[in-house]
């Protein structure tokens, strides 16, 4: 399921590895997750919900957009409606 | 592993404990001396309404058991607290799990419909049950391992 969603990704590793190395448990305990959540959405496994984004967000003291990116060229969803819309012209 | 894989994996451990022991004491208390009990409607009422409280405290019991045991050699506690993501793979197996027990639900009518006896029904149903359960707790490995 994580493979086809990459179109989603994030700088969470790089943004802890700036906050004093700070380790997975510690951003879970700020954020109020598990530990396994955070692994899964460092992976590219889980997609947070827009209140954790933001959380998480807050703690690195950055926008939502530093932590989490958007890459519309590599989603099939938008592919497809793109595709659509040109037919119909 | 993580703690809620674990959990699953001890869950599912429980059932087939349960549905194996219930079925054994069952046969052999009762349907190895009277194999007509499995046409008596109030012998297969007693099964099910005893089976679900059984059911219950064993899986405490073992989860307890587990707690226990994984607390000495580990040295970690079992956390029940659960997140968003624990909420969203726990409703995500709950509704596969549905999809299996209606499949078995719909069986065990079919089998009246085409005028089998009760007992295929009810024992259908039992296993549906139980593959329910069992499909639950697969999904959530599943999902646990794979993303959600």
């Amino acid at each position: 399921m994580g493979k086809d969603k990459l179109f989603i990704t994030n700088n969470i590793r790089k943004l802890r590895f700036f906050a004093n190395e700070m380790t997975q448990q510690e951003l879970a305990d700020k954020t109020g997750v598990t530990r396994q959540t955070v692994v899964a959405i460092e992976n590219g496994k889980y997609f947070p919900s827009l209140e954790l984004a933001f959380r998480m967000a807050y703690i690195f003291k950055v926008t939502l957009d530093e932590v989490f990116s958007y890459h519309s060229e590599d989603d099939p969803v938008l592919a497809k409606i793109n595709k659509n819309k040109t037919k119909e012209k | 592993m993580g703690q809620q894989e674990k959990q699953s994996i001890v869950s599912m451990i429980g059932s087939v404990l349960v549905i194996g022991f219930y079925s054994m004491y069952i046969y052999r208390n009762y349907l190895s001396a009277d194999l007509e009990l499995l046409n008596d409607f109030q012998f297969w009422g007693r099964s099910f309404l005893y089976l679900i409280p059984i059911g219950i405290v064993v899986q405490i019991v073992i989860h307890i058991v587990f707690a226990i045991v994984n607390r000495i050699v580990t040295g970690e506690d079992m956390s029940d607290f659960s997140d968003e993501r624990d909420k969203l793979i726990e409703l995500k197996s709950i509704r596969i799990s549905h999809w299996v027990f209606i499949f078995g639900f719909m069986l065990s009518m079919g089998s009246l419909a085409l005028g089998m006896k009760p007992y295929v029904m009810f024992i259908t149903l039992i296993s549906s049950g139980f593959l329910a359960s069992l499909t639950s707790e697969v999904a959530k490995i599943i999902y646990y391992r794979k993303g959600v």
